[in-house]
């Protein structure tokens, strides 16, 4: 079971929380003018990474707050939490 | 009644506590301190159990949780207990076993035919067979699967109670053995919150039976000081019979703890599920001892010489009287030197290894004892009981006959890698140990004694320290003041030499075990890899070594040093099948903890549930709640009692309990600016004081819930949702809110259960409630909110209705909400007055063509399928909007909402009928699909109409209204007319306005 | 026993078949002359077609190409062992009762030849026609069950809805308690649906398809496809670059890993899914129960182990392990639904990956690259498709054209919004 570090609660049980998928998938701000292709993309496709993926956590039974998380999905170890609506978070061993 | 393998002293058993037992309905007496196993031992009972394919004769093998054979049927009725191993059910006063899997008894099981036949039944036999004809496979499969499993499952509910515990420490110390002992001693100076948790009922691990001194004492005596000084630290907690059977993800670890007999008292738990978060752990779970494979070395009476040393010096139980030992290493003579200072007759010690000079070989030499070297047994004998073995040199020559009656093995010993490799922890191979050990740790996790494979007691009880302190500095404490080791006096050994404990007679064809557990042979592991399934994975699913009750605990080793054999490979070369969790079985109820009976899934009930209860209402589940479905009158069928309400609420007034509904209240600056773009209706244009109905849509424009929107003021809506999607929805708004428009200020508070909510809905409603009412609610237009207060209570007052017609709904705090109803079913009384439960309203609404989502939805249909396009705004941004445009979306042939009508009136199709084209029935499979053009999504028989209506989702439905299709039924069909999804004409009130 | 002896053989004079007397005549030879099941090959340089992954599915690919369309000089690379992802971690289930036509036509494809199989591969799969019962706890659940039911009955699907009674004599270790906090109002049933055994199913195909001149390379991870202008030329592996100009990609859980190679994304998110087994016991349960509403799946093995499914974890992974809440919660549900089953003990628990897509349908489809055809997504439900996706995505690479089973199940469905949403109305989707 995981252990996820609520930004504003702290650590807690996975089954506090409830998963939202990928993080930084953006309502496209043109909506009504993409190509029914581009508004697949948004709506369905997905980058599912093996190995680290930036995604979209909510403290479902606490805060109800929504934070982004840095997790390896090879090997549940989580980089890093960092609030949602900032930036796609930079790991120090990364390129930016 | 005597028990005549019983040591005259000596052991950790209470001799002054008789308890009686039975096992297959002899009476055995035993002494409180034992297991089964041990007590059966004393009553010299070695046959237990029958094996799993073969049916074969098994006695007790092993001393703990490795025990592969022998498994009984403990307690009976509702208490029993299927597959629990002899050696770790501690002896009560008055237990009950039985053996399994034999038929009619266990000295004679006709299954032990499947010996006889065994030359057909070789490893996976089963898949070159039984294909012809193959109508036949279920009759052959049916005799198998009689013949497979092991003990029975109970008939009736467990009656036992059950807990979870949540936990938290620095340092969790798994067993309690020498260097768990010490690990949790150093971690807990430190200042280390410590968990210690072990599967015995006493602490002490491998020195609770074996013979050494620890600074000059008895090493129970170190055992006694370190569990005083630890129970007496205020931050240990020490939990005995706690079996650690899973290691998950950052550091959860779940352990078992078992109380003390199978039958618990009123009302304490019978086991307790340990759900433990540690910072670190420190793994100390030893090791069990390696098999020897060698022809038929399955008979009862051959035990590993680790468990007779261990009956012996724990439960003062001599297995035997004339024994022979055979062993790969030193330890063997440990045993036999303890046995002989026992008095019990050694026939021979037989060493696998050429040379065997060291301490204690020599010391077994000056007792006496008969030391045959490089020599391995060819042959046992005995039905029932081991009676002899024929020996013979490696080097070939005569082969000899010991007459015995147990036999002690040990081919040294496998560390217990289990939870660390669970925790993800890589294995490597230890050369020197001929058996895998702990390798790199990916989680906070160090292992200490035997598991590392470090034998000596001097070892385990320094790596033990080193590993309790390092875990504790890991939590940032400080190391604690200086640890003295304790002494320890122990032999020299020299190392033993596992890669003979496998080798076996390849020449023989009687069995040889590798695992005991699934009953797997030496030849079995042979013809798997000359067939191809010669990687480890493959072989185990071929064979099912591994896959049996012990999952392999006492084989795997064994079996991966034949296979690395047989593909003339290094043993530490091919890996290790994967450990997965339980370590132990961990049952079922013990798991499900608390969640069981009514607490599995909590029911909901409204405020007013105890009304509609005393007032004979059949409840239906909705969701989580229980919901009034109708309130039948004495000798009154569901069909009546539902025309009687529908009929109230068309021609007088009747009330409905709608508090389940979804309710989410919304504040904010931007809170209609957010709505906007949730529904696919307008919101902004809404007025204060009004109400509208929404429906809101998933981003690929399917819908997804609907209700009502209230403007309660300009920046202040109240929404409400389908009863099972209150939770959805109140997420959904959250998630969008926060991820996408975190820019919008508004609050959503979900308040489903702070309102009780009635629904008044009638043309007499009016009269009943304006008496009542604080506000002028017959000057309230269609679709309005006004607050003021119902029979004084301080409510919401709308005038909407669901049923269609006349009606208000009534919000009031739910602690009032018992009140109100009373009140106005009183006040009522003079109208006729009828409470209408969830199917009347079903009926009423679909008389006026109103859908219930999930019901006209599945998640496939638009709001345009729906015949809702007017309220689909084309100017503004709303979630789902862009999917609409999609080709699939625009598609003419689209599954529509219409009505029909049946040809006979008092037909009433059932839900999910399917439409067609031309006449067909159900009686028989189509032998070639059959086009379905839509199906019945609701359908009743209307009081109103005098007749029966439904809805139904039709491909160009709306095209076709006027049409016939046909709806095959069991053995007719019935032909329906298409309509317009509305049966009731309205008169000013449009629910959709 | 005896039933064994008395078994006719299937009149073959062939050495390498299976069957009783095969048995019996190695038994003189103490079964020392069983040949290997398939070879190990050493990869060639190039192969007519390459199948990436070495499961159920793309062995059955490989097999009917072999078989039904000539195309023999076929390579398997797997990256590890045959049959170790979800091939052989399912619970078995085996069942056709789906309720959009697409669905159900195809897996009913796929049931008609699982009730040919064992003679078709000389290899007994343990096909058990032992039937599966779909609970309803309430309305909603009953007005859908009738819905499915009435609709597999037109599509040719046997299925049919019993009583609470019937299912009580079906199953008669569950509670049928009116009371129970979950009560069965019935359930709906399809005979031929039942379970098999799985890795019996990879091993047949293995052997099969080996025995018509298939190339199955275990330890052979694909590291790179190749490709010339949006046309696929062939793959690089941990054993070398091998040249093929049809590739077909089957490999459940990194479905969207092979996709990236290629530049192309997928609708695909992967969640473990675990299962677990009890000790083996006497037979207890006959049929296979599966709940929606509590969501729970079990069987029994013929071992005598119940096999019990759970639901996914909420989290995407690719780590083969899940987390226990969801084995609480399933063990829970299995307890609720089997109160007598409290005292049997979870034996072993395990997961796999099960990639999903956002309709709860598989993807078998070719791609924007040429040549390059990707067969996936299918969820907790591939394990009962393995032939019918292997035979349907054998005709498509063959043919390079969809075959008619597999057009509904295209890539452009996501574009189109022709969804097949298999989540709402059917059964559980497993």
């Amino acid at each position: 079971m995981l252990r996820i570090a609520c930004p504003w609660c702290g650590a807690r049980d996975e089954t506090e929380f409830g998963y939202g998928g990928e993080a930084h998938v953006a309502l496209p701000a043109d909506a009504a003018q993409l190509s029914d292709a581009a508004w697949a993309e948004y709506l369905f496709m997905r980058s599912n990474p093996k190995g680290r993926h930036r995604e979209r956590w909510v403290h479902t039974h606490g805060c109800r707050r929504w934070f982004n998380v840095v997790r390896d999905t090879t090997t549940e170890r989580i980089f890093a939490v960092y609030l949602a609506g900032s930036p796609p978070a930079q790991l120090p061993d990364e390129p930016a | 009644m005597s028990q005549p393998k019983r040591t005259d002293a000596g052991g950790r058993i209470d001799r002054l506590r008789v308890l009686r037992f039975q096992f297959d309905g002899r009476r055995y007496q035993g002494y409180c301190g034992d297991t089964l196993a041990s007590a059966l031992l004393a009553n010299d009972v070695h046959l237990t159990a029958r094996s799993f394919k073969y049916h074969r004769p098994r006695g007790i093998l092993a001393l703990g949780a490795e025990e592969p054979n022998a498994l009984v049927q403990l307690e009976q009725g509702a208490y029993t207990e299927p597959n629990v191993r002899a050696t770790q059910i501690e002896l009560y006063d008055g237990l009950i076993a039985h053996s399994q899997n034999r038929w009619p008894a266990l000295g004679f099981d006709l299954g032990a035919l499947n010996d006889t036949f065994s030359p057909l039944l070789p490893a996976g036999f089963y898949y070159k067979t039984f294909m012809w004809p193959a109508s036949m496979w279920l009759r052959y499969e049916k005799a198998i699967r009689r013949m497979a499993g092991l003990g029975r499952a109970p008939c009736l509910p467990d009656p036992d109670r059950y807990d979870r515990m949540h936990a938290h420490c620095d340092v969790l110390v798994v067993g309690a053995g020498p260097a768990g002992l010490s690990a949790a001693l150093s971690a807990a100076r430190s200042g280390a919150r410590v968990i210690l948790a072990d599967e015995q009922t006493e602490a002490g691990g491998q020195l609770l039976w074996e013979r050494y001194d620890i600074d000059g004492h008895p090493a129970m005596a170190w055992v006694a000081s370190v569990m005083a000084e630890l129970a007496a630290a205020p931050e240990v907690r020490i939990l005995a019979r706690t079996l650690v059977s899973g290691y998950y993800d950052h550091n959860f670890v779940v352990a078992c703890q078992r109380f003390d007999s199978p039958r618990s008292s009123a009302h304490a738990p019978r086991q307790r599920l340990w759900k433990i978060r540690a910072r670190e752990v420190v793994l100390a779970t030893g090791a069990v001892e390696r098999a020897l494979v060698f022809p038929d070395n399955d008979r009862p009476g051959i035990m590993l010489a680790g468990a007779v040393r261990g009956y012996l010096n724990r439960f003062g139980v001599t297995a035997g009287s004339r024994v022979v030992i055979a062993t790969v290493g030193d330890d063997g003579y440990r045993t036999a030197l303890d046995l002989a200072s026992a008095g019990v007759a050694i026939a021979a010690v037989l060493d696998l290894r050429v040379r065997a000079a060291g301490f204690l070989p020599q010391q077994a030499r000056a007792r006496g004892i008969e030391v045959l070297t490089g020599q391995r047994i060819v042959a046992t004998g005995g039905r029932m009981r081991v009676s002899a073995v024929r020996v013979q040199p490696f080097a070939g020559g005569t082969i000899r006959e010991i007459a015995c009656d147990l036999v002690a093995m040990s081919g040294g010993w496998i560390p217990t890698v289990h939870l660390f490799s669970q925790a993800r922890g890589r294995l490597r191979f230890d050369a020197r140990a001929g058996a895998f050990v702990p390798g790199e740790a990916m989680q906070p996790v160090r292992c200490a004694g035997s598991v590392q494979a470090a034998w000596l007691l001097h070892e385990a009880l320094a790596q033990g320290f080193a590993a309790g302190g390092a875990a504790a500095q890991a939590c940032g404490l400080e190391p604690a003041r200086a640890l003295e080791l304790p002494q320890v006096s122990e032999p020299e050994a020299t190392a033993a030499d596992v890669a003979l404990a496998h080798r076996g007679e390849r020449a023989s064809r009687r069995k040889q075990f590798v695992d005991f557990q699934a009953d797997v042979t030496l030849a079995d592991v042979g013809l798997a890899a000359r067939e191809g399934y010669d990687a480890i994975e493959h072989l185990k699913r071929y064979t099912t070594a591994g896959m049996g009750v012990d999952q392999g605990k006492m084989g795997n080793a064994n079996v991966v040093a034949l296979l690395a054999d047989a593909r003339g490979e290094a043993a530490g070369t091919i890996g290790m099948s994967t450990f997965r969790p339980p370590y132990q079985p961990v049952s079922f109820s013990a798991i499900a903890g608390m969640d069981a009976g009514e607490l599995f899934d909590p029911v909901r009930r409204t405020p007013m549930h105890e009304w509609h209860r005393r007032h004979g209402a059949v409840f239906e589940d909705a969701g989580q709640w229980k919901r009034a479905c109708y309130y039948p009158r004495a000798g009154e069928t569901l069909h009546a009692s539902v025309q009687r309400e529908c009929l109230a609420v068309r021609r007088g007034v009747g009330m409905l309990d709608a508090s389940t509904l979804g309710k989410i209240d919304i504040q904010g600056p931007d809170a209609a600016e957010f709505l906007e773009r949730i529904y696919c209706n307008p919101v902004r244009s809404l007025a204060p004081g009004r109400c509208r109905y929404g429906l809101m849509l998933k981003q690929d424009g399917m819908v997804f819930d609907d209700g009502v929107i209230a403007r309660l003021a300009e920046t202040h809506f109240l929404l409400t949702t389908t009863t099972g999607g209150a939770a959805r929805v109140a997420a959904w708004l959250e998630e969008w809110l926060q991820t996408e428009w975190p820019m919008l200020k508004t609050y959503c508070t979900p308040v489903t259960e702070q309102y009780a909510q009635v629904a008044v809905s009638g043309p007499h409603s009016v009269e009943l409630l304006a008496p009542l009412c604080s506000v002028d609610i017959r000057a309230m237009p269609f679709m309005s909110v006004r607050t003021g207060y119902v029979a004084g209570i301080g409510a919401r007052i709308f005038r909407l209705s669901f049923a269609g017609g006349l009606g208000y709904e009534i919000a009031v705090p739910a602690d009032r909400g018992y009140e109100l109803w009373t009140t106005l079913m009183g006040a009522g009384e003079r109208f006729d007055i009828a409470p209408y439960g969830t199917e009347a309203m079903h009926v009423l609404r679909a008389e006026k063509g109103f859908i219930i989502v999930g019901q006209e939805t599945d998640g496939t249909v638009s709001p345009i399928d729906l015949g809702l396009d007017r309220l689909v705004r084309s100017d503004k941004f709303f979630i789902g909007q862009r999917s609409l445009a999609r080709p699939d979306a625009r598609r003419a042939d689209r599954r529509q909402l219409v009505g029909l009508l049946t040809e006979n009136p008092h037909e009433v199709l059932a839900e999910g009928t399917q439409l067609v084209a031309a006449p067909c029935t159900l009686a028989r499979v189509a032998a070639e699909p059959v086009p379905m053009l839509g199906y019945v999504t609701s359908s009743y028989f209307s009081p109103s109409c005098g007749r029966s209506i439904a809805l139904a989702l039709v491909e160009a439905g709306v095209a076709r209204i006027g049409q016939t299709l046909h709806a095959p039924l069991a053995t007719r069909c019935v032909k329906v007319t298409l309509t317009a999804p509305r049966f009731v004409g309205d008169s000013d009130e449009v629910l959709h306005g | 026993m005896l039933a064994i002896i008395a078994a006719p053989a299937a009149g073959s004079i062939d050495l390498n078949r299976y069957s009783i007397f095969a048995l019996a005549r190695n038994a003189l030879s103490r079964h020392e002359n069983w040949p290997r099941a398939w070879r190990s090959p050493e990869p060639r340089r190039s192969y007519d077609v390459v199948i990436v992954g070495g499961g159920g599915h793309g062995l059955a690919t490989a097999y009917y190409l072999a078989r039904e369309h000539g195309i023999r000089n076929v390579a398997v690379l797997e990256r590890g062992l045959i049959g170790l992802g979800n091939s052989g971690r399912n619970t078995t289930i085996v069942r056709s009762n789906y309720l959009w036509d697409a669905s159900a036509h195809l897996y009913e494809h796929s049931l008609r030849l699982w009730e040919q199989l064992a003679g078709t591969l000389n290899f007994n799969v343990m096909f058990s026609q032992r039937g599966v019962l779909n609970l309803a706890h309430n309305p909603h659940d009953l007005r859908e069950l009738a819905r499915r039911v009435n609709a597999n009955r037109l599509n040719g699907i046997d299925s049919e809805i019993v009583s609470t009674a019937q299912v009580k004599r079906l199953a008669p270790a569950l509670d049928c308690d009116p009371r129970a906090r979950y009560p069965v109002l019935g359930a709906s049933l399809q005979r031929r649906g039942g379970t098999a055994r799985h890795d019996a199913l990879v091993w047949g195909y293995a052997r099969a398809a080996d025995a018509a001149g298939v190339d199955i390379i275990q330890n052979c991870e694909v590291t790179a496809i190749r490709q010339k202008d949006r046309r696929v030329v062939g793959v690089e592996t941990t054993r070398g670059v091998i040249d093929a100009s049809k590739v077909g990609v089957v490999v459940a859980g990194h479905a969207s890993v092979l996709a990236a190679m290629a530049e192309i994304r997928l609708p695909i998110e992967s969640h473990p899914l675990q299962a677990l087994v009890s000790e083996p016991i006497k037979p207890v349960l006959d049929t296979v129960v599966m709940s929606n509403a509590v969501h729970v799946y079990v069987s029994q093995s013929d071992k005598g182990e119940l096999v019990v499914g759970a639901g996914i974890d909420p989290y995407t992974s690719y780590s083969q392990r899940g987390s226990f809440p969801v084995i609480e919660a399933t063990v829970s549900a299995l307890v609720a639904l089997f109160p007598s089953f409290g005292r049997l003990k979870l034996m072993r628990q395990w997961a796999g990956i099960v990639d999903v897509c956002p309709d709860a349908s598989p993807i078998i489809s070719k791609t924007p690259v040429r040549g390059l055809y990707f067969n996936c997504g299918w969820g907790t439900g591939g394990f009962k498709a393995t032939p019918g996706s292997g035979h349907v995505f054998a005709h498509t690479i063959a043919r390079d054209e969809p075959h008619p089973l597999a057009t509904p199940f295209a890539l452009e469905r996501f574009t189109t919004g022709a969804l097949v949403d298999e989540h709402g109305a059917a059964a559980v989707a497993h």
